[in-house]
């Protein structure tokens, strides 16, 4: 890490894809399976799979494919947030508001367009500016201070707590944001947010599609851009990172704004699919989404982990919250299997990656 | 010191030209449908104040912050103490333990009577019997229907959840409905689960549960579709609070299910639902008569001794059914907030 250059560490994510690399002698010696099975993702990988096939075979529904469109569609929604999330893991930072600031952009949008009367567009502007600066803040105090920004976000975190509910009571006089379905432009924002399309009979869910590019834009970043490696660098070891030259400030607040758009993106999904949105909402997301980073192989101290495997966290997480409901299991049980569940892919992910990597 | 401030100013200029580009775009941008501006501009049910010296009220929920229910009990709450010259003190805590040390906050302040839920009723047994040993006339509202009366409240405002449930229970029957599923948004809420004991007891065809968090919409929506597709005979979905009866919709949707919706408690956008036909019915427990009649009983007893109920019976506050037939005079209530 000390004397990385631009292509040191993201050997250590590439994916299975782009083939092993000839410079790694120690590895290159060992059979190509077990070194796929040592990478986090490819782990996760499994799990979310055993997790796939066991409800298929449980869970006669699954195996409809519009029953995998909505199992997706969730995975989604947990998915999209937990990439930023993600991301901020590997640059060593956390942040608890994200699942509130879901809900502070939904609010801001909606509030925004409704007490202003104006195009929906305008109040979709002004929440990604709030939620990128919520991030900005976020960063700009880790950065400052040097607290564990575990303790600055979990402060944005009760502040934007209250903040949701106090101000769209004072603005609205209820505890929901009102209905903007009826606005100009929202119509058009809806296309782009909350609309489905059709494959093979199968609605699906635009986000479902989003989820996918941006992982595949985040694994880009990630292994082939100057930032990607800042990103490792500053997760890994602050100071030898500035050592070299990488702008850790920089980084750690951009990583927070990603979150922060990330926010903003699943918040106009909310909004313009459930045209109101309840002020209260959000709090416990935050835990979900840094849950399916981390079964996806993200370290929670930070300097590793990938883009891929919290797709398959999210995955893991959508298929079993589900699966429970397909396979029509007693519900007063839900939470205990879906702990359970979790538990155990995060147990064959772990199996595995220590027997692969076992000499 | 003064590096920092050059910072900061040249940090804010681009915020600047942020306003004021948004300034611009806002006059050009004006919404021609919806928004505020088409909001009616209903007057408030305002009337006289009495002339009575001034009461304080302390009223302790187990509201959970930003519930839409709670909302409504609370504006009926500042109703009335607005007309009783009452001076009103809201406080809420969903934790029991939270709840009940509010309630003794309310003690040491020397409030002149208290108005509480009775959500878990033993965890407020100690602090209610402190509060008559203070001389504090105490009302209970919303939960505890079958509990207020051990603990030694004075008066009660609330509807029976099991007897709500067993009023929707019925009316699925009326409806021809065979099979219902019944959506709790919060697992080991006790209203909640009684309220689906009540549909089971009445309804005469097979009632399933289905847990959803309640916190994540997205998720409610998905594990709705979910249950319609692994269940393909629910012909009733019934839900426990507005928003998720809205969700519901689109579920059902989703799911390409013929079910139809039945929930409990309103909202302004749930009586749009209704007139449009999304949704069948709504029981309302009309929580705004819950807060008002809490906070005047209070009032009553203080200035004239009276009881409502005649102090052994509570007041039932529910169940009301809200439908298409009806629903058009209660949305102009709703449409404020208050219904």
């Amino acid at each position: 890490m000390i004397g990385m250059t631009q292509q040191a560490e993201p050997a250590v994510t590439t994916p299975p894809a782009s083939g092993p690399k000839e410079t790694d002698g120690r590895t290159a010696q060992r059979p190509l399976v077990l070194r796929l099975l040592a990478r986090p993702e490819v782990g996760v990988f499994l799990g979310a799979l055993a997790v796939y096939v066991f409800f298929l075979v449980e869970a006669p529904p699954v195996r409809d494919g519009s029953s995998m469109a909505n199992i997706l569609y969730q995975s989604s929604t947990i998915g999209i947030m937990a990439l930023p999330v993600a991301l901020l893991m590997i640059g060593g930072e956390f942040d608890l508001s994200a699942g509130v600031a879901v809900i502070t952009s939904a609010l801001t949008a909606s509030m925004f367009s409704y007490q202003l009367t104006v195009n929906v567009w305008v109040g979709v502007i002004v929440a990604l500016a709030v939620s990128l600066g919520i991030g900005f803040l976020n960063g700009w105090m880790v950065v400052k201070t040097g607290l564990p920004s575990f303790l600055v976000t979990l402060g944005t975190f009760l502040i934007l707590q209250g903040v949701n509910l106090a101000v769209t009571k004072l603005v609205t006089t209820n505890v929901a944001t009102d209905d903007i379905s009826d606005m100009d432009g929202f119509s058009q924002a809806k296309k782009i947010f909350a609309s489905s399309f059709e494959i093979g009979g199968v609605q699906i869910k635009i986000t479902i599609l989003y989820w996918l590019v941006f992982a595949a834009l985040a694994t880009w970043v990630l292994l082939r851009t100057r930032y990607g490696n800042w990103i490792f660098a500053v997760g890994g070891n602050k100071e030898s990172a500035r050592a070299v030259g990488v702008p850790v400030k920089f980084t750690k607040i951009s990583l927070f704004m990603l979150v922060g758009f990330g926010a903003w993106f699943v918040g106009m999904h909310q909004l313009f699919t459930f045209n109101t949105v309840q002020s209260g909402e959000g709090v416990g997301q935050e835990l979900i989404y840094i849950s399916a980073a981390v079964i996806g192989g993200c370290l929670l101290t930070g300097g590793a982990g990938s883009a891929i495997g919290p797709v398959f966290g999210a995955f893991m997480f959508g298929m079993v919250q589900q699966g429970i409901v397909y396979a029509g299991w007693n519900p007063d049980w839900f939470k205990a299997f879906l702990g359970v569940m979790l538990l155990g892919a995060v147990l064959i992910n772990l199996w595995v990656s220590r027997t692969a990597t076992r000499r | 010191m003064d590096r920092s401030s050059h910072s900061r100013s040249r940090r804010f200029a681009p915020v600047v030209a942020v306003a004021a580009a948004a300034a611009l775009t806002l006059a050009g941008c004006s919404s021609s449908s919806g928004g505020k501006k088409a909001e009616e501009s209903a007057g408030g049910a305002s009337a006289g104040k009495a002339t009575t010296p001034q009461m304080t009220v302390a009223l302790v929920t187990h509201q959970s912050p930003g519930d839409t229910f709670w909302d409504i009990v609370r504006k009926g709450a500042e109703a009335a103490a607005a007309k009783d010259n009452v001076k009103l003190v809201y406080s809420a805590d969903p934790n029991a333990g939270n709840q009940a040390n509010l309630v003794q906050n309310a003690i040491d302040q020397k409030v002149d009577g208290i108005a509480i839920t009775l959500a878990k009723p033993d965890a407020l047994k100690d602090v209610v019997a402190k509060a008559k040993a203070a001389n504090i006339p105490v009302v209970g509202l919303n939960s505890g229907v079958s509990e207020w009366q051990k603990l030694g409240l004075m008066e009660f405002f609330g509807q029976d959840e099991v007897v709500a449930g067993e009023a929707l229970g019925k009316k699925l029957n009326e409806a021809g409905a065979k099979k219902a599923v019944c959506v709790i948004q919060e697992q080991g809420n006790i209203g909640l689960t009684q309220r689906c004991d009540g549909v089971k007891k009445t309804f005469s065809g097979s009632t399933e549960t289905l847990y959803v968090n309640g916190t994540d919409m997205p998720s409610v929506k998905s594990t709705i579709t979910a249950k319609l597709k692994q269940d393909k005979a629910i012909d009733y979905v019934v839900t426990l609070g507005a928003p998720f009866a809205l969700t519901a919709v689109q579920s059902v949707d989703d799911a390409a299910s013929k079910a139809k919706i039945a929930t409990f408690d309103l909202n302004k956008a749930l009586t749009g639902a209704i007139s449009s036909g999304s949704i069948q019915f709504a029981v309302d427990q009309q929580p705004y008569l819950q807060g008002y009649l809490a906070i005047d009983s209070l009032w009553l007893y203080k200035n004239n001794g009276n009881y409502m109920g005649g102090g052994e019976q509570p007041v039932l506050t529910g169940p009301a059914f809200v439908d298409k037939s009806n629903v058009d005079a209660v949305a102009q209530f709703a449409a404020k907030g208050t219904r």
